[in-house]
Order: structure tokens, then sequence, then C-alpha cells
């Protein structure tokens, strides 16, 4: 089965790579703008006040229940009705991801706060710690040792919903890739056997080794 | 909004919805099969079967469905293998969803404890009868709930069908805005269906999960 | 009781090995239990008493030597273990009652499972057996509704309720709280008066005096000394079970 040669020929790797940086900045984007908003959603989730509470719950539930492309297709489609500005599909993807990644980011910062036992406050308090001690000694490194490993972990879910920016026209990989399997298609007609495979594969590189981090880390919190 | 527009599209809708479940059930009750399958084979550590299965799993958590399906779809007929989309749909979903299943079995297996299989078998009882009376049934409390919230998981994933030029939701929705900018309406309804279509599900999950809940207490 | 030629055997381990990798834990081990017999294994922890019971159930495969009941092989993972498990009852340390099922199920999984005995005889006896630990009132009970020393009570009637050949108790009072030791103790006080043939390992002294045929002192995986309870605990022979039993007096 020859056709591999397809992925070496002129700059056709480069190309590939080139599109898979593009998704990689799209999702690295995300992921840092999710992780600031994120952190503040947790936060008001913390908060007692429950009108607050319930709206984040809220977000959160409604982000949740659509499918990521169909969130993806509103803000794409629907904000250039709506507004008349025309989003270019990068932007469009950043926000969706954006969005969805706060959303869970904000939830498992509430989760990583909720589960640490009260007794560790108690006897933080009762060493004679202050509250701001308290939260930088005994708390935030305690929370942080829970979060990092699910951040790790929402973190190539996120790179995996990026390829469906494709869908909405950002050349990203598959579609660099697609591009490459129409332009060899009479020399080489099997390319899409091996494009596809390739960027299976990128994909995999990329979010195995963030796997098996976030399971090791996951392994040494549970000790 | 444009109510005739509306009216007018529904049944395309319908039409649509109905392949998008019908494709998302059949995936998943194969992704289910297949994820007791790899759950069993991890469990009693089955030689070779296992490694194969661990392969697999990494494969399958690590890529991006789309992704998995443009290679079904366009790559394998090149190695002489056609599939319709349907059947690229089914063996996707399975395939992806097989790996998230596999591990919600297989969490709900380990969480019965050495100590209750060692009592178990110090009765007489034989492997399946430990597997039928003891490990099963405390498993489910573990299981079903991940399985179920792999199920909503799954569903959702079905909207990158249209990526192989399955005629879902999706798919319509992309069609009408091309064709009439009637974008407004087009959404409102994919939302709409989609909505019908994971609500009910996600609310009798929710409901189980919490009777679960409690009758494990 | 005196160990004469006569007397039959429910057990005999000869010559056991049980390493774990290069560690031994066991190391040429023989031993006999006699029908009606009640032995106590002592010794520190580590010194391999639990996993000698565990051997006895084929719950770990063993490196050498053999273990029989009434003559056959007790052999780790063999199919006739199951034949062989049925005669020996065993109760572990932890709670280990199925959660999931009622304190009338778990008693009747096993004879109605494994025996296939009849539903009306098993429910019967099981609630004859409750009796007798005080317990008929909470047949219908699920296992987190009882306290720790109820649920090695039931366990212990899940046990019995197969009519074994021999009784294995691992440190089953080892997780009560001490008021609730005297409970379970009393069960197995009456079950030695009754004739039941028992091996137990307990860290109970007073408990292991009154209800021993035989003390088995064990350390570093062989029989420092045996003998009769007054005599062991009160002129033991060796060295090391003298030091050992010093661990338990107190003063200042």
């Amino acid at each position: 089965m020859q056709g591999i040669e397809v992925l070496f020929m002129g700059n056709n790797m480069l190309r590939l790579l080139d599109g898979l940086w593009v998704t990689l900045r799209l999702s690295l984007i995300s992921i840092g703008l999710s992780l600031v908003i994120g952190i503040f959603v947790g936060a008001f989730m913390l908060v007692k006040n429950p009108v607050v509470k319930a709206i984040c719950r809220v977000y959160i539930e409604i982000v949740r229940i659509m499918p990521q492309l169909v969130w993806l297709f509103i803000i794409f489609f629907g904000i250039t009705k709506l507004t008349g500005i025309n989003l270019n599909g990068e932007t469009a993807a950043v926000i969706m991801l954006t969005i969805w990644g706060a959303s869970e980011v904000g939830d498992l910062v509430r989760a990583a706060f909720s589960a640490i036992p009260k007794h560790q406050f108690e006897s933080g308090l009762s060493l004679g710690l202050k509250k701001v001690q308290l939260y930088a000694y005994i708390i935030f490194p305690q929370a942080i040792r829970g979060l990092v490993p699910d951040i790790i972990n929402l973190s190539t879910r996120m790179i995996k919903t990026t390829a469906l920016v494709s869908l909405i026209g950002v050349t990203e990989v598959l579609k660099v890739g697609k591009q490459i399997i129409d332009a060899n298609r009479f020399e080489y007609p099997n390319a899409a056997l091996w494009v596809y495979a390739a960027i299976f594969m990128m994909y995999f590189l990329i979010c195995f080794p963030l796997s098996l981090l976030s399971r090791k880390l996951t392994k040494k919190r549970g000790e | 909004m444009d109510w005739s527009f509306i009216q007018k599209f529904t049944p395309m809708y319908v039409e649509a919805a109905v392949l998008t479940v019908t494709i998302g059930v059949i995936g998943i009750l194969l992704a289910i099969a297949l994820g007791l399958l790899c759950a069993l084979v991890k469990y009693y550590k089955i030689p070779v079967a296992r490694q194969i299965v661990a392969v697999y799993i990494e494969l399958s958590r690590n890529t991006p469905l789309i992704v998995q399906l443009f290679f079904l779809y366009f790559g394998l007929p090149k190695a002489g293998i056609l599939l319709s989309s349907e059947a690229c749909g089914v063996i996707g979903l399975a395939f992806l969803g097989g790996s998230y299943m596999a591990e919600s079995f297989l969490s709900g297996l380990k969480s019965v404890g050495k100590i209750q299989l060692e009592s178990a078998e110090s009765l007489g009882l034989r492997r399946g009868q430990v597997m039928r009376y003891i490990v099963i049934p405390q498993a489910a409390s573990v299981s079903v709930p991940a399985l179920a919230a792999n199920v909503i998981f799954l569903l959702k994933e079905t909207s990158v069908f249209s990526a192989v030029s399955l005629a879902d939701l999706m798919y319509v929705a992309k069609d009408l805005i091309g064709m009439y900018y009637n974008t407004g309406e087009a959404l409102t309804m994919l939302v709409a269906a989609y909505l019908v279509i994971i609500l009910p599900i996600s609310i009798v999950f929710s409901l189980l999960e919490r009777r679960m809940r409690r009758a494990g207490n | 009781m005196t160990m004469t030629e006569q007397t039959e055997h429910i057990i005999e381990i000869n010559h056991l090995v049980k390493r774990f990798g290069d560690n031994v834990i066991l190391n040429d081990l023989t031993l006999n239990v006699s029908k009606g017999e009640v032995v106590v294994l002592i010794g520190p922890s580590g010194c391999g008493k639990s996993t000698l019971l565990r051997c006895l159930n084929g719950l770990e495969p063993i490196q050498g030597g053999s273990v029989t009941l009434h003559g056959e092989p007790v052999e780790h993972g063999k199919p006739s273990l199951y034949n062989v498990r049925q005669k020996i009852g065993m109760v572990f340390q932890s709670y280990d009652l199925f959660p999931h099922m009622t304190v009338l199920k778990n008693i009747t999984l096993s004879p109605l499972k494994v025996q296939n005995r009849s539903k009306e005889e098993v429910t019967e006896k099981a609630m004859e057996l409750l009796k007798r630990v005080g317990l008929e009132d909470k047949a219908n009970s699920y296992p987190s509704e009882l306290s720790g020393g109820q649920k090695q009570r039931v366990a212990i009637v899940r046990s019995l309720i197969m009519n074994p050949d021999i009784m294995l108790l691992d440190e089953i009072t080892a997780a009560l709280d001490p008021e609730m030791v005297h409970e379970v103790l009393n069960v197995v006080l009456g079950l030695a008066d009754s004739g039941t043939t028992m091996m137990i390992v307990t860290h109970e002294m007073a408990f292991a005096e009154a209800v021993a045929d035989r003390i088995i002192f064990l350390d570093g995986g062989v029989i420092v000394e045996e003998g009769a309870p007054a005599e062991f605990f009160h002129h033991p022979k060796t060295e090391r079970a003298q030091r050992f039993l010093k661990t338990f007096t107190y003063s200042r």
C-alpha cells in the first residue's frame, strides 16, 4: 500500500504541522482565558449568596446541555446575524472554547475547594494561623494539587474539541490535510489514508502525554 | 422569527433528529458492549488481550471523534474499505465511546473491595456467582451514573456526524443557513431539536442517580 | 485435649512454605487440628498467623508443602477448591458483609446458591442461628444499620450455616470498639462449648486463654512454642514467648 510518500513530499509535512499549530494556538489561548475566567466562576460558586451561586450553576448547565459544535454554530453564524459584526472563524472558536472551558474550570475550582475537609480549616485556625496564612499555606496548596490533574485533563478535551473549528472554515490541520489530499489526488490517490492517519497520530502524540501526566498527578494526589 | 419558515422546515429537522438518534443509539449500544468487553479483559487481566485493550483505550481517548471519522470515511476507502456515512457514524461513536464505557465499568468493578471477593469465595461461591451476586450489584451503583454521563456525552458527540455527510441536525441547519440566510430560525430549531433529545434523558438520568445514591446508603 | 494417633485430624498442614517474593512468611510449618479442637494462633504482627489462615482457605498460593482438609488437598486456584471451601467457614477482621443485601440474604446466599438447599429450611436455620447470637430482630436490616459487633456476629452466622467442619476466625475483633469485643467473643466461646472446631487468630489474650484448647505461638514464620493455654500464659518456656507476653502488661 503506497502513498505514504505524500506526507514527506515538498513541504507537505511542514504545512500539516503549521495547521496543527493553528489548532494548538487556538487551544492554548482558550485554555488560558478559560483559566482566568473559570477561577472567578469557581469563586462565585463558593460564595454563600444563593443568587450568585444559582446564576453560575445555570451558566454551567446551559453550556453543558448543548453539543460544543452547536455552540460554535450559534456564535459563528448567530452573532454575525444578530450584530452584523463579521466574526472570523478563529475568533468564534476562541469565544466558544472559552465560554465552555470557563464553565468547566469553574466547576473544577468549586469541586477542588469543596473537597478540602472542614477539619483542615479548623486545625489551621487552631494552630493560630491568620485567615490569609490559612489560605496561603494550607488551603490553596491543597486545592491546587487537586486541581492541576483535572485542568490538564480538561486541556486535552479542549484540544480535541478544537478539531471542530475546521467545520466553520478555519484553516487548521484537518483543512490543510484536505488541501494536500486534493492537490495530490492524481499523483497519490491514496493520500487521504495517510494524511488522516498522520493527523490522527498528531492528536494522539499531543494528548497522550498530557493524559499520562494527568493520571500520574492524580495518583500522586491519592497518596 | 419567521414562523412559516419554521413550519416549513420542521419536518426536515424531525427527520434529521430521527437519524441522529438512530445512529446515536446504535453507536452507544455498541460502545456499551465494547466497553463491557474491554472492562472484563482488564478486570480479569487476560494476557495479550489486555495489552490490546490498553492501546485501544489510549488511541480512542486521545484523539477527536471528527479525526476518527475522517479517517474512517475518507481514509479507509483508499485501503479498499468502503463505509457508508451511517456506518462511519456508528463505528466512530462505538470506537470513541467504548473506551469511556470501559473505564466506567472498570471503576465500578474495582470499587468492590478484595475483602468482599474473598468473603464470597470463602463461602464457596464460584467465580460466576461471585460476579452475579456480589460484584455486579455493588459495581452498578458506581458504574451506572458514569455510564449515564457517557451516554449524554456521546449523544452530544453525534453532532459532528455532518462532517462525514450524514444528513443530521447540524447538516440541515448549515444547509438552511447557506441556502436561505434564515440563521435565527435555523439555529433556534437546531437548539430546540437537541434540547428535545438531550434534556429528557439528562433529567431521567439525574433522577435515577439520586435514587441509586439513596438506595446505596 | 491430647494429641493421640487415633484422633481424627480435620486439617493437616505439612511442611507448609509461603513466600511473598523473597520474603519468607511461613517456613516449613507443620500442624494438625483435631475434631472439636480450638487452636488459637498468637504472635507479633507480621509473624504470618493471618497468612496461615488464608492458606488454609486457599486464598493464597503456597510455595511448598501441603494443606489438606479431611485428606482432600486445599489448593489455590484449583476447581476442587469450591467443594473444599464449603466445609471451611471463615470470618475476616473487617466487616465483610455484603452491603447490598439484608442480613437474612447475606446468610442464606451461599446455602441456597452453593449447597442448593431449600429456601424454607435455610431461612428457618438462619433465624435459629440469628436467635442464638441475639440478632433475630435484625434479619431484614441492611449491614449499614448494624453496629460493628452486630456485623461480626452476622458474619459468624453466615459461615456457620454452611455447617463447616472448621471455622477460621481472623482477628475478628481487631476493628471493633472495646465494648463490642465482648459480645462477639461470647458468641465464639459458645461455639467452642458446643464442640465447633476452630482456628483463631486474635490479640485478645484473656479471650485466647479462655477459649483455647491449644495455643500456637508463631514468630518469624515458624512455631516457636505450643501448649495448653494455662501453661503458655503463665509459664512460657521460650524467651521469645516471654518477651511477647510482656508487651501486654504495663508498669511504671
